[in-house]
């Protein structure tokens, strides 16, 4: 279905020049160098976050403390928490978009190629910085990823300076790297790519880019006065002074909810464009789809304080609030409704992105629903800080976000390294990945129900055989990654199965035009786009 | 929409640029350095971090030195389009949107404080017991001139900030003749208009240090004096760290005049810091009402 005349391919023969050795890499203002970079870089964090969450795994496989002691325990939540989040699973989305915008919109590169290096390069220093904390007399950060004051003022280690630090320069890495999407979007569409007929990828990436400008800049604010309330004395936080700790969770939500549709967004896309491939059907209702999108970015800024129904707001705020949360299960049941119906009918093939697409489908959905639950003003009074918003929001995180990345790897794997992913394996990895990840999280939703407390490194006896349950799921869950790394450095490495351009039989878009691997420089002169590629 | 891209040049794309990881290193030196600095500060011992910092500035003043000459030459070479000035505005507005985002943080937690917090340590809602039990003596108003636990202060007039804000409404007219000026090829209007403005930011932000050595030596206005103080002095702080940033840029901008750069077609590093300033008095005429006034 897609129509495209004069791709000037043989332009990007001529043009196929790439810088060798270490410079390639540090001074590339490539978008495909670019993309990688960031992919390889969030695929180390993953790792690192992973083996802490193992370890904070490990220490609850039994009741009692065993292997690390509380404040160590703390500093393992709390770094898994950031390092997952702005370390793994935001830098992948980052990479993927990268990589793939300007070859979906047919774009020679980004629209700011050189700032576009800057926002990946702060990145390993952040982290350096953040990571370094950790050494530091008394310890890193060990208030949780929310980092809620007056555990991060009053309560927290000299170190926290180095961690608000830190923030600040993420935060401009990922303010730059969301301008530069969302200008490329903006002005480097090919002629005839408007905007209802650019792949949902870069609908979903276009308003994430949005949400990111908006929220980013909150973020930096209250880690500012998270420094000032510590370090001069300021009462921000500190109602002694005539502030209130309750309005830093109001900032921080203000920014935190935005951002967890910010790691859920662009996976909407990639499962957008994975299930018609693999149905070899075109993508049902795709304006609703653009349209359900919008509607939950705009609701994202109105539900922050459904993270808050205990600290004692008026009830008409709770209510406001629930209402607004519920509303978001309508444009994202659109979402579900379409996915479904795109496969109704279908000639359907289970290749791996397929599966972790399906699985994505599935399991985000169940996430859905524990998130409604805790919707619920009333109820959420129980399941508050328990076990049972852990288990949610590592259903649409882990078996959410992160199936949709290893869905993407798969999917664009033949165009990145231009040999095929090996079946056989990542299949293995997709079997261990979605059982373990149920044993995983499943019978956390059993432990939170019967009052387990997050963040805990001991807890009482009734629940040590659900937690063993639990850890032995974990550590499953973990290895089984292994799998993930070896098909990776497999098509890196290049071994396997050569790709064709277009190595899937049902996919759609400009990027399977190009030959596999994509060459360094693709669309120099753009593509005319004169049908909808769908 | 695709109407405006019909007619495609060749989009420059840059070959290698070492730049951004000399940018990437200066922040990761300014941020390592000034947390450093911070930490040991507060805890009145000597160490590295100010070394750190220093160094991590002058790495990032050397980089955008080296940046923007790379970019102001390749622009004189005519590498770039009009569809790539369409990148750098928009990419400019949304770095302005962005700092929009940062300062409603901070009016954020102004409104929060004023309209709850505050009138809540009061008694107000249903926090009754909350003054009866914790601090009976406290009384909300504000500006909030005694805290909850009994520091006090004094309130900021709004005469000084008065003559301020006419001061950068001003400032904001002069850089429009300015504009003005380089639209029509007239470069000395250009030239005075654009110093005047430059002076006036000075004068503006003289005034404003004038105005924290008013607060702390005479009203007792401090950082520790409480919620107000904190709010008074972060905002109009971050306020006169931007409106520092855009005289900077005017500055600059002044000099490229002088060189004869800029014309009527070729003018975003111009366009842009003249948005970025007129953004500054926009945030400053909030700041006014909400800070100062009401």
């Amino acid at each position: 279905m897609s129509t495209v005349v004069d791709t000037h391919h043989e332009h990007d023969d001529h043009h196929d020049h790439k810088p060798t050795g270490i410079k390639r890499w540090l001074f590339t203002t490539n978008h495909k160098d670019i993309g990688s970079l960031y992919l390889l870089f969030s695929f180390l964090m993953f790792f690192a976050g992973g083996t802490m969450a193992l370890v904070i795994r490990a220490e609850l496989f039994q009741p009692g403390m065993q292997i690390v002691d509380p404040h160590f325990f703390n500093q393992m939540t709390t770094m898994h928490g950031l390092i997952m989040v702005f370390g793994a699973v935001m830098p992948a989305f980052t990479g993927l978009a990268n990589w793939m915008i300007p070859m979906m919109i047919g774009a020679p590169d980004m629209a700011l190629p050189r700032m576009n290096n800057w926002s990946f390069w702060i990145l390993p220093f952040a982290f350096i910085i953040m990571l370094s904390s950790m050494l530091m007399p008394g310890g890193g950060p060990a208030f949780g990823w929310t980092f809620y004051a007056p555990l991060s003022t009053t309560y927290s280690t000299d170190s926290t300076a180095l961690f608000v630090f830190a923030i600040h320069i993420m935060g401009i890495s990922s303010i730059m790297g969301a301008i530069n999407v969302i200008v490329t979007i903006m002005n480097m569409r090919a002629p005839g790519m408007t905007y209802m007929r650019m792949p949902l990828f870069v609908w979903t990436w276009f308003i994430t880019a949005f949400l990111l400008i908006a929220v980013m800049p909150v973020l930096a604010g209250v880690v500012t006065m998270v420094l000032t309330d510590k370090y001069f004395a300021t009462s921000f936080f500190d109602a002694a002074g005539g502030g209130d700790p309750v309005l830093f969770q109001h900032l921080f939500w203000f920014f935190g909810h935005p951002e967890v549709y910010i790691m859920i967004l662009p996976s909407f896309g990639i499962v957008s464009a994975i299930i018609p491939a693999f149905a070899r059907k075109p993508l049902f209702g795709y304006a609703s789809m653009v349209y359900a999108t919008a509607a939950i970015a705009g609701l994202s800024f109105l539900v922050w304080a459904h993270h808050m129904f205990t600290t004692g707001m008026p009830v008409f705020a709770s209510l406001f609030f629930m209402y607004m949360t519920m509303l978001i299960a309508v444009p994202t049941g659109v979402k579900i409704f379409n996915w479904v119906s795109t496969m109704w009918r279908g000639s359907m093939t289970f290749e791996p992105p397929m599966l972790f697409a399906l699985a994505f489908v599935i399991l985000f959905t169940i996430g859905g629903f524990s998130g409604i639950m805790l919707a619920i003003t009333p109820v959420d009074f129980q399941y508050h800080d328990t076990y049972f918003v852990v288990a949610h929001f590592h259903y649409v995180l882990v078996s959410g976000a992160v199936f949709s990345i290893m869905a993407a790897a798969y999917y664009w794997l033949p165009k990145w390294s231009g040999f095929m992913p090996d079946e056989g394996l990542a299949k293995l990895h997709f079997w261990c990945s979605v059982i373990s990840v149920n044993i995983l999280f499943f019978p956390m939703h059993f432990v939170g129900l019967a009052g387990m407390p997050r963040r805990i490194p001991d807890y009482a006896l009734q629940f040590a055989d659900i937690n063993a349950i639990v850890s032995v799921g974990a550590f499953l869950f973990g290895f089984s990654q292994l799998i993930f790394l070896a098909v990776v450095v497999k098509c890196m490495a290049k071994k396997g199965q050569a790709a064709v351009a277009k190595p899937w039989e049902g996919a759609e878009g400009l990027e399977w035009d190009v030959p596999s691997p994509a060459p360094y420089h693709t669309f120099d002169t753009p593509p005319k786009i004169e049908a909808p590629i769908r | 929409m695709s109407s405006e891209n019909t007619q495609h040049e060749k989009y420059y794309v840059p070959d290698s640029s070492i730049w951004p990881l000399i940018g990437a290193i200066a922040l990761g030196l300014i941020a390592f350095g000034a947390a450093h600095y911070i930490i040991e500060w507060s805890n009145e011992e000597a160490g590295f971090g100010h070394w750190v910092l220093l160094a991590g500035i002058v790495v990032l003043v050397v980089m955008l030195i080296g940046w923007f000459r790379d970019q102001i030459n390749e622009s004189h070479q005519g590498l770039y389009s009009e569809q790539m000035g369409r990148s750098y505005r928009q990419g400019m507005s949304w770095f302005i949107f962005s700092e929009v985002m940062f300062f409603l943080a901070f009016f954020g937690a102004l409104f929060y404080t004023r309209m709850i917090a505050v009138p809540w340590l009061g008694g107000a809602s249903n926090n009754a017991m909350t003054g009866e039990v914790l601090w009976p003596a406290f009384e909300a108003i504000w500006p909030l001139t005694t805290t909850p636990d009994g520091r006090e202060t004094q309130a900021m007039g709004w005469g000084l900030p008065f003559i301020n804000t006419l001061i950068l409404v001003t400032s904001s007219v002069t850089l429009h003749f300015a504009h003005h000026g380089l639209e029509h090829g007239k470069r000395g209007a250009l030239k005075l208009w654009l110093a005047l403005t430059i002076v006036l930011g000075l004068i503006f932000l003289s005034m404003q240090m004038y105005e924290y050595v008013h607060a702390y030596r005479d009203l007792g206005l401090t950082m520790q004096s409480g919620i107000y103080g904190n709010t008074f002095f972060l905002l109009t702080g971050f306020h006169g760290m931007h409106v520092t940033l855009g005289a900077l840029m005017l500055i600059v901008m002044f000099f490229r005049v002088l060189k004869g750069h800029f014309n009527k077609e070729n003018q975003f590093a111009f366009e842009a810091s003249v948005w970025y300033w007129h953004f500054v008095d926009v945030v400053w005429i909030l700041l006014f009402v909400f800070v100062y006034i009401i």
